[in-house]
């Protein structure tokens, strides 16, 4: 992927965008606070709302071999039923033996109920645009307002929440990095980023909610495997399969750790 | 055979069985952490399973302490980085600052995968900034690690800090058991001429980091 | 295909606010793709936003503004019920055009 050189977005936003981060700046306020002010200015006008109107048209839309919409795809809550079920998974699914992401379950949706062969769905998921960007953004919009509920208690949750925590503190590779490298402190940034401390209940909730987040350097919204795909890639690891048990594990621990959070996403990020 | 006999046998056997059952329930337990990650990072190839994935001894045990090892095991650790140590072919610690602080700001080399791969031969950066404050007025820079602001004016430029910051960037571990900081030199990420760089844009008088 | 807006309008008696969050990828024209090639430019260069029979707002845009535009202006008058039209045409021809009612 290129890096775009044109980062910021909005026409009416751009000047005053500059002002809140040199007075941030001048101030000694945090990053993080400019960013929430120039977020309510935009309160409106978040671009990852025409990625969520895409996606409840791919929801809606017969598609596939089997002219089927998604409508009743079941994301653990039953068939069809979206509000708030984002805020529930990570979840262990009996029809498919697996602990699912948002990600993962739609994948079984769109193969299942639309018989789409996985791997053209799952092919370039990650590209700005894609199907499942849009309808994960959609999904997760059907959860604002919803706390965040993963008690993982469920024998193969509780499982796979083991794995998750232990990899995050697992450290390999030519840097030494784990995810613990940079997310177990409390006010921490690399370079002018800030990275939250996960294993703080309270920094997991105010970050995780926000998710899946519009990148305004990306022009794209991220899901949460899209960003600890990223993250994954800077720690130089290689890069992990689509919803393959290291990003849902990641996600289990996260989610765990950010339950009793109010979902807010999907938000906007740098 | 007395009875005695007779119960040894029995327990040994039980045993033997016992031991074939746990090492087979290690082998296949599907939440075991290599076999996650042999499912999970598919695509690497051997080599990059070994050198990106596989462990070595100290990141496990930092890994299982969760970077708290006991004493004994922080001694032990630290004594295992004190053999890692090469020093550039000159035997000269500081080399040029210019270079160092080039070194210092990039943050780009060794990313793989087929989403955002460094192109082939992408220089590999120390990345300083991204956890560290150095040259003075450069706001750009990360918490994680200490400021290193005037390094140098604290330090001086003698043979004894050049030594010092030459190791510490070389292998941390070898001062802090389970250290967050890369063991840049150990690990084969910078040469021990780009370290010596890297020392000189730390301790020489000239470098902004000690700009006063 | 162009994906719709979201428009939203919304007066206070003597004064219309309008916002508009346009879907469109904005290129440069100088942007590589990951294998190298170049993205061909695509971006809105005209916009015009109607109350009635009049223009409130005309624009000419290149390709300096981000990709999913937002656009947000006030004009004098509009009243609860009317309508607003917000059109765009792009450097290739494709062209959006999309009402909503002021609130």
């Amino acid at each position: 992927m290129t890096f775009r050189d044109r980062l910021l977005p909005w026409v009416t936003a751009l000047a005053s965008c500059l002002v809140l981060v040199a007075g941030a700046r001048a101030e000694g306020r945090s990053a993080a606070d400019a960013i929430h002010e120039y977020r309510e200015m935009l309160e409106d006008a978040n671009p990852a709302d025409l990625v969520e109107m895409r996606g409840e048209e791919l929801w809606s839309t017969a598609r596939g071999p089997r002219h089927a919409s998604l409508e009743q795809c079941d994301l653990g809550l039953g068939p069809g039923v979206l509000d708030g079920a984002y805020a529930r998974l990570p979840r262990y699914f009996a029809d498919t033996g697996r602990v699912q992401d948002a990600e993962s379950r739609l994948v079984t949706c769109i193969t299942r109920l639309q018989g789409i062969p996985r791997e053209d769905v799952v092919r370039h998921w990650y590209r700005r645009g894609s199907d499942i960007e849009a309808l994960v953004t959609f999904v997760a919009a059907r959860s604002k307002g919803s706390p965040v509920d993963v008690p993982a208690r469920e024998p193969h949750e509780a499982a796979l929440l083991a794995v998750g925590a232990d990899f995050f503190f697992r450290r390999s590779g030519p840097l030494d990095f784990a995810c613990s490298t940079c997310h177990s402190q409390d006010d921490r940034r690399i370079r002018l980023q800030e990275v939250p401390n996960f294993t703080d209940p309270a920094a997991a909730r105010a970050s995780m909610t926000q998710w899946p987040a519009y990148r305004v350097s990306q022009s794209s919204v991220w899901t949460m495997e899209r960003r600890l795909v990223d993250c994954i890639r800077q720690m130089r690891y290689p890069e992990p399969g689509f919803a393959s048990d290291v990003l849902v594990a990641l996600q289990l621990y996260l989610q765990h750790q950010a339950s009793g959070g109010v979902m807010q996403g999907p938000g906007i990020r740098r | 055979m007395s009875a005695r006999g007779l119960h040894a046998g029995i327990v040994i056997t039980a045993l033997g069985v016992a031991l074939a059952a746990s090492s087979h329930a290690r082998a296949e337990d599907p939440m075991d952490m290599d076999a996650v990650l042999h499912r999970s990072f598919r695509t690497a190839t051997p080599d990059e399973w070994t050198s990106r994935l596989a462990q070595d001894e100290t990141q496990a045990l930092c890994s299982r302490y969760r970077n708290l090892p006991p004493a004994e095991v922080a001694a032990k650790i630290r004594e295992a980085q004190e053999r890692t140590f090469r020093y550039p072919g000159d035997g000269r610690l500081s080399g040029d600052w210019r270079d160092g602080a080039k070194l210092a700001a990039i943050g780009t080399g060794g990313h793989i995968g087929r989403i955002q791969p460094d192109p082939p031969g992408r220089p590999k950066g120390g990345n300083c900034y991204a956890c560290h404050e150095l040259a003075k007025g450069e706001v750009a820079a990360g918490n994680l690690g200490p400021s290193l602001t005037g390094f140098g004016l604290r330090l001086g430029d003698t043979a004894e800090s050049r030594a010092y910051t030459y190791r510490k960037i070389y292998n941390a571990q070898a001062f802090h058991a389970c250290s967050a900081m890369p063991r840049f030199g150990t690990n084969g990420w910078l040469t021990p001429e780009q370290i010596a760089d890297l020392v000189a844009y730390l301790l020489d008088p000239g470098s902004p980091v000690n700009a006063r | 295909m162009a994906y719709p807006m979201k428009i939203r309008a919304n007066s206070d008696g003597t004064e219309t606010e309008v916002k508009i969050l346009m879907s469109h990828p904005m290129e440069t024209g100088r942007r590589k793709d990951e294998d190298g090639n170049p993205v061909p430019a695509h971006f809105i260069r005209n916009i015009t936003v109607t109350h009635g029979d009049v223009v409130v707002l005309s624009a000419q845009w290149g390709p300096a503004i981000s990709a999913n535009p937002f656009l947000s202006f006030r004009f004098r008058g509009g009243v609860p019920g009317e309508m607003v039209k917000v059109a765009w045409r792009d450097n290739l021809g494709d062209t959006k055009s999309q009402e909503a009612m002021i609130a």
